[in-house]
């Protein structure tokens, strides 16, 4: 009985949505304590299991037997060092949330039931993809999240641009989840296999050409989840979602997933599996990634998706790492992105409820004499995002950065280049909204964010501070074997160091200390190009959804116009008076001609009776 | 002497024959209609012959001749409404030639 304890980790946040959202539909207050509760219970299971307290394997259900008996679909949970830190991450960020959830959707006229139902469904799924112990299991988890981000970025759904953000979110993952299916089908046929545990073995003696193609349909999962080129472009428009969504599920776990999953595949197929084009698809893909989100990032004004953007550009980092077979590293820098990210986000929201829902930067400045708490947070999630020497970020920068200096120089480059936009985009932000003074009413009248935001944010700050260091690191680190900071001052340590000092004094340079109104790099046409996204999500719009509506709109056309209007009604119509024609000629009006006729059909009449 | 069956038979065929011609090739509707007159009488006279000839011991068969005079009151009937069509539609057209009622046709 003891054993499956951990079921908890799954049944409890489904059990708790699943009375939020029917019994107390009505009773807000009721379903945020719940779960509220219900997260405070998983976080306090995974926290137990973490300092050593055993139950023994949990149980493993088939969930469809098949014929052959060979093979059979179960459900089971990993307890390795991996998902369990995972798990902390994943609930502790989630307690944090929803704490913060309670300052930040006060006063929301929503249905706040349907919104915390949307949270623990949300964390059931997540814990599912986390803890599952086959790809058929992570498979369920996996589409159960994009369910729930799909339900809580279309949270305030009577506003279009949510809807349709929310719809876009779903639509993009499907089309990675597609490849991703397929990837699975691939490793049950190669492998035979899905079990995690199981797949170390099954994979000698598959051919490398084989295992190209498996990893990289796999891969094509985490490019949807995980928001790399070419379906990056859900992630920014998922910020339509409250704040405090936008850093649990598009910034700190939900979207880390494809990088867990191509890391938990690493670590149980082993490197070996990861054969060079694999690798060179996957780092490419990240480094694309990283590049064109930090690139486009520059010119954003709304600071949810300079955060957004800077997300994407940090998961093309892990994504690289993962090509990169540093699996560690990315988990590493995964679970320090997951704390200061989602203080920037959490951050994000105190600011944004604070100018009374503004989001534009240029909007607001001077705020950090109006709400230096939250400011101070901020800038120390900021400090940990640009990697300035001692914040958790700046080990797990170093650390990818070093697995790229002895794989492959080039991708080190690229990934110091990043850093110094990513310098230079934080810095820009924080100096346009919390310096100089006020540009509009909003930002005038902002207070101090209430204690139920504060206090996750000075949490979340202390981690985005302390989760680099070896006393916590070596402990929380979800990657196994992962000695955290494996730093030493070296020539990475002198790039990175240069990367930031660049970026910072560009930043400077350009924007002065918050003393400037308008942006003085917005008005030439690199600029436009970016605020327009690259044109990226037109093309799609244009050639995709507008080509697929044009196809359809074809397709209706003909049937409607050939085949119904055609063939049915016209040719329908058309056929009777060719008849008609052709037997008018019997109805001639010639009184001798008809009663010759009928004289005729006596006669045969007779005849035949005769016969 | 009596008269053999066949006479009767050959002179109502062509009776009838002539009636049947006159009424598939004149225009004329009167005498259409006195054609088809014309073709029942020869059927009658058929009807009558076939009586007698049918009969045993001078008595004829009676089922016939009253078949026939059926249709002497038939006719008679008939005659009376065809004939006011006729003047009906005379007073309509004009005219009471056959090929001329094909207005329906167009």
């Amino acid at each position: 009985m003891i054993q499956n304890l951990p079921w908890l980790f799954l049944v409890l946040p489904l059990l708790v949505a699943a009375i939020d959202w029917v019994v107390f539909h009505k009773c807000p207050k009721t379903a945020a304590t719940l779960s509220i509760l219900s997260a405070l219970g998983t976080f306090a299971l995974c926290v137990a299991y973490l300092s050593g307290w055993q139950t023994g394997t949990p149980d493993v259900y088939t969930w469809m037997p098949m014929a052959s008996g060979t093979l059979s679909l179960h459900l089971g949970l990993t307890m390795d060092a991996l998902a369990m830190r995972m798990m902390l991450v994943v609930t502790g960020i989630g307690l944090l949330v929803h704490i913060f959830s309670l300052g930040y959707m006060k006063g929301d006229s929503s249905n706040l039931s349907r919104y915390f139902a949307g949270l623990s469904i949300f964390m059931f799924s997540m814990s599912t993809i986390v803890l599952a112990d086959n790809l058929a299991m992570t498979f369920i988890g996996w589409e159960m999240v994009g369910f729930s981000s799909y339900l809580l970025i279309g949270h305030w759904f009577h506003k279009a641009s949510a809807a349709d953000a929310a719809k876009k979110a779903f639509i993009t993952n499907r089309v990675g989840d597609f490849g991703f299916l397929l990837g699975i089908l691939l490793t049950l046929g190669v492998f035979g296999t899905l079990t995690f545990a199981d797949m170390g073995t099954a994979v000698a003696g598959v051919t490398p050409c084989l295992l190209t193609v498996t990893v990289i349909c796999l891969f094509c999962g985490a490019i949807g989840k995980s928001a790399q080129f070419p379906l990056h472009v859900w992630l920014p428009d998922a910020m339509e979602g409250p704040t405090p969504v936008s850093a649990l599920i598009h910034a700190a776990t939900m979207v880390a997933a494809g990088v867990y999953m191509m890391v938990r595949l690493q670590i149980s197929m082993g490197t070996g599996a990861f054969t060079e084009t694999a690798c060179m698809v996957i780092a490419t893909v990240g480094a694309i990634t990283a590049v064109m989100a930090a690139i486009i990032a520059t010119q954003q004004d709304d600071i949810k998706r300079v955060l957004a953007y800077s997300t994407l550009s940090q998961l093309g980092y892990m994504v690289m790492a993962v090509g990169l077979l540093a699996g560690e590293a990315a988990m590493f820098h995964l679970y320090t992105h997951a704390w200061f990210k989602a203080l920037l986000f959490l951050g994000a929201g105190a600011v944004i409820v604070c100018c009374h829902h503004e989001q534009d930067i240029w909007k607001m400045g001077g705020l950090a004499r109006r709400m230096p708490v939250t400011v101070l947070c901020f800038l120390m999630g900021t400090f940990a995002l640009i990697a300035v020497p001692g914040f958790s970020g700046f080990f797990s920068k170093e650390a990818i950065l070093d697995a790229a200096i002895v794989n492959h120089p080039a991708f080190f480059w690229i990934g110091a280049g990043v850093a110094a936009i990513t310098t230079f985009y934080m810095t820009r932000l924080c100096l346009v909204a919390f310096f100089g003074s006020a540009r509009a009413h909003g930002a005038e009248e902002a207070r101090e964010a209430s204690p139920t935001m504060l206090l996750p944010l000075l949490l979340l700050a202390v981690m985005a501070i302390i989760s680099g260091y070896g006393f916590v690191a070596d402990y929380l680190v979800p990657a196994e074997g992962f000695s955290a900071p494996g730093f030493h001052i070296g020539f990475t340590f002198y790039v990175s160091l240069g990367a930031l000092v660049l970026g910072l004094l560009a930043a400077i340079a350009v924007y002065g200390f918050g003393k400037r109104s308008s942006d003085p790099l917005g008005n030439n046409f690199i600029a436009t190009a970016l605020r327009k996204r690259l044109y990226i999500d037109a093309l799609y719009d244009k050639v995709l959804v507008g080509g697929l509506q044009q196809c359809g709109a074809h397709i209706i056309e003909f049937i409607d116009s050939a085949l119904i209007r055609g063939l049915l009604v016209q040719g329908l119509a058309w056929l009777v008076g060719r008849v008609g024609i052709l037997l008018s000629w019997i109805q001639c009006g010639s009184l001798r001609a008809y009663s010759c006729v009928a004289g005729l059909g006596i006669l045969i009449i007779i005849v035949l009776i005769a016969l | 002497m009596t008269i053999p069956l066949a006479h009767y038979l050959i002179f109502s065929g062509i009776l009838f024959s002539i009636g049947l011609a006159g009424v598939l090739i004149r225009r004329n509707i009167l005498v259409v209609f006195m054609c088809l007159e014309m073709m029942l009488s020869a059927a009658n006279i058929s009807l009558v012959a076939f009586s007698r000839a049918q009969g045993t011991e001078g008595i004829p068969v009676y089922d016939a001749q009253v078949l026939s005079l059926f249709i002497v009151a038939i006719a008679a009937a008939e005659v009376s409404i065809g004939l006011a069509l006729i003047v009906a539609m005379f007073r309509a057209r004009r005219t009471v030639d056959s090929s001329a009622l094909n207005t329906l046709k167009d």
